[in-house]
């Protein structure tokens, strides 16, 4: 399988905003970096996961993949080409290409928009049709793909006639709507309700086989990660701290971070007493972030490298990346 | 006598396009020290019905008909000054959003000391200091923070004050409305843990509304079902995890990812909960059950007792609840 998108150690940093006096004073400026150094592929086809808790940085590497941010520095190629310095029209060309799906369907939907003109913008904005009966048609075809049926009942709906599924369907069919190759999904199902959610994944996975689309799939819900991709990413502080298939991640999870992460998603079973890994305080700020390693003041198993230098994401087994000294032989 | 002992309770809420009966004939009894689950998915009316216990129901709200036994007292009949009395002694609640429930403006320290000397006046300010300090100590936060305000607390230790100020009066019963809902996982285990670990401290009974079916198999010993305000199904978590009777039950159960199981195939309830305006006649959930019949769609199935404390409603265990007899 040929690689779809690539990131080489992608970075953004956020400046943080300092008070007038500070600004007098000092000259340091301080940064939020939220997304530190991260280098992955996706494969042409598959479902490529990046999980982690909120303030990780997930959904800003989704959004630099996909060019709604600008990294502060790394490169980034689409289909083999760079993409990372692209601009204006060039730009516009390739967006055709990719797109997005956002966690909330409530604010993602233009609340003073039909249905059928909302998922058939992006048409108008590309000047891809010619008449309005050109646009009604393909509008019809999506909506009737994401199961919005029949799509003359559902055209002429305003976002607040419709349920949380439905409009996620009609952020969907909008997505799609280009014949884009890859579409980032920001927690897609996470607002809605949990009989609804497996409908919304198993339309993606239907929707993968019959367009061809390459997925990088954005979650906290790592069950959800579980069921639906083929490789997983987790990311802590704005590293990924390991990289493996969905196989190898949950059987044999390596970072000390992902063993606790993993042991503290609840279960659905009641004769199944887990024991939590216990991490020991909260996540640190990502302002002041820990010297070396930066997961160790929460480790378990720190040694005295883990605060002094920073570990690399490296290839323990095959396929399988992890960030960590404990497997430095 | 049972700590708490709802009696086919119904709430409705009158709104301008018409009346939502957003909770309909629910029982059930909460003994000491007991734990409950009320599952549901958004708008089956668990929160309506956790706020209800409290006499909280918001505008237009309103209980239309049942009984809320609290140790054998009736609080649908007590005037509001009584049931200031019950509230936060007798019932604590704890609220979904850590970050809005808190004053910004006031210290830690004096959220516990208003919530303590509101309730029980001969207690002085530094007696109740002092308490809120051992309270943070049970709560793995450090009492040298007393002094400091909401926003300097991250959402986990904002939502660990909001319960420790629920337990402060030492109430009989908490009820933890979505408690964990906005944290991140690891926050979330050590978020129940603690409510744990307080529960067996302090002797309380808890009720833990969620809609994450996991969290209440893992953590409640009773769990209720909820759909579009009914309760259809009522049972122990080991018996309702074994053996869903209802259909929405059985549903909801094949749509939950477990990281334990490897190639799981999930399946999701086809439809979307109904309009609470205008609920389907009949069984609520007989549009989307794959098992309805005509009759489920003319006349509402009452609650079966299937035996081994097991509740559910659903017409096709009507029959065999009577042939176990």
């Amino acid at each position: 399988m040929s690689e779809i998108v690539k990131a080489e150690n992608l970075k953004k940093y956020f400046p943080v905003q300092k008070s007038f006096f500070e600004q007098l004073f000092t000259r340091k400026r301080s940064y939020v970096k939220a997304v530190d150094d991260v280098t992955f592929s996706i494969k042409k086809g598959e479902i490529f996961a990046l999980a982690g808790e909120s303030g990780c940085g997930k959904t800003t590497t989704g959004r630099l993949v996909i060019k709604l941010v600008n990294p502060t520095s790394g490169r980034i190629h689409f289909s083999g080409e760079d993409i990372t310095n692209l601009k204006g029209e060039r730009l516009r060309l390739l967006r055709r290409k990719m797109q997005m799906i956002f966690q909330d369907p409530y604010a993602s939907l233009n609340p003073r928009m039909r249905l059928g003109d909302a998922v058939g913008h992006p048409l108008v904005i590309h000047g891809l049709i010619e008449g309005k009966k050109e646009k009604q048609e393909l509008v019809f075809e999506v909506l009737s793909k994401v199961g919005l049926t029949p799509p003359e009942q559902f055209v002429n709906l305003y976002p607040h006639q419709l349920s949380g599924g439905q409009r996620q369907r009609a952020a969907l069919a909008r997505s799609i709507i280009l014949k884009p190759e890859f579409i980032v999904a920001d927690e897609p199902v996470s607002m809605i309700d949990v009989s609804l959610r497996t409908t919304i994944i198993d339309l993606m996975l239907t929707l993968r086989e019959e367009l061809g689309l390459t997925y990088l799939f954005i979650t906290h819900d790592l069950a959800v990660a579980k069921y639906i991709s083929d490789r997983i990413a987790i990311m802590y502080l704005g590293r990924i701290i390991e990289l493996g298939s969905r196989e190898t991640l949950f059987l044999k999870p390596m970072h000390p971070y992902t063993q606790a992460l993993l042991s503290a998603i609840p279960v659905p079973n009641p004769e199944r007493k887990r024991k939590p890994i216990e991490l020991a305080g909260e996540v640190p700020s990502p302002i002041n972030m820990p010297s070396g390693c930066r997961f160790h003041p929460r480790c378990p198993y720190q040694k005295d490298i883990c605060s002094k230098k920073e570990p690399r994401l490296k290839e323990i087994e095959r396929e399988h990346f992890v960030e960590c000294f404990l497997y430095d032989v | 006598m049972p700590l708490l002992e709802v009696n086919s309770l119904v709430v409705e809420y009158r709104t301008s396009r018409g009346k939502i009966t957003a909770v309909e004939d629910v029982s059930f009894s909460l003994e000491k020290g007991e734990t409950l689950g009320l599952a549901g998915e958004s708008g089956s009316g668990k929160s309506t019905l956790g706020l209800s216990i409290m006499r909280l129901v918001p505008y237009p709200g309103t209980i239309a008909g049942g009984q809320i036994k609290i140790d054998g007292v009736d609080i649908l009949k007590l005037r509001e000054q009584e049931m200031r009395a019950i509230r936060g002694r007798k019932v604590a609640y704890v609220f979904q959003d850590p970050m809005t429930s808190l004053n910004p403006v006031k210290r830690i320290g004096d959220h516990f000391v208003e919530f303590i000397c509101t309730h029980e006046p001969t207690v002085k300010k530094g007696q109740a200091f002092n308490r809120a300090k051992d309270i943070l100590k049970n709560l793995g936060i450090s009492p040298e923070r007393i002094g400091d305000y909401p926003h300097q607390f991250s959402g986990g230790m904002r939502q660990r004050i909001m319960i420790g100020l629920a337990i402060a009066l030492n109430p009989d019963l908490v009820i933890a409305d979505e408690p964990t809902t906005a944290l991140d996982v690891i926050v979330q285990a050590k978020i129940l843990d603690l409510l744990e670990t307080l529960r067996r401290i302090y002797g309380m009974a808890l009720i833990l509304i969620s809609h994450d079916l996991s969290i209440i198999l893992e953590r409640c010993k009773k769990i209720i079902v909820l759909y579009a305000g009914q309760m259809v199904e009522y049972a122990n978590s080991e018996e309702l995890h074994e053996n869903p009777m209802h259909p929405y039950t059985q549903g909801l159960l094949r749509s939950i990812p477990n990281i334990e199981l490897s190639d799981q195939q999930l399946s999701a309830i086809p439809g979307s909960p109904p309009n609470m305006l205008n609920p389907p006649p009949g069984c609520r959930f007989w549009p989307r059950c794959q098992f309805a019949e005509k009759k489920c769609s003319s006349e509402a199935p009452p609650l079966v007792d299937v035996g081994n404390q097991h509740f559910v409603r659903c017409f096709f265990h009507v029959s065999e609840g009577t042939n176990n007899e």
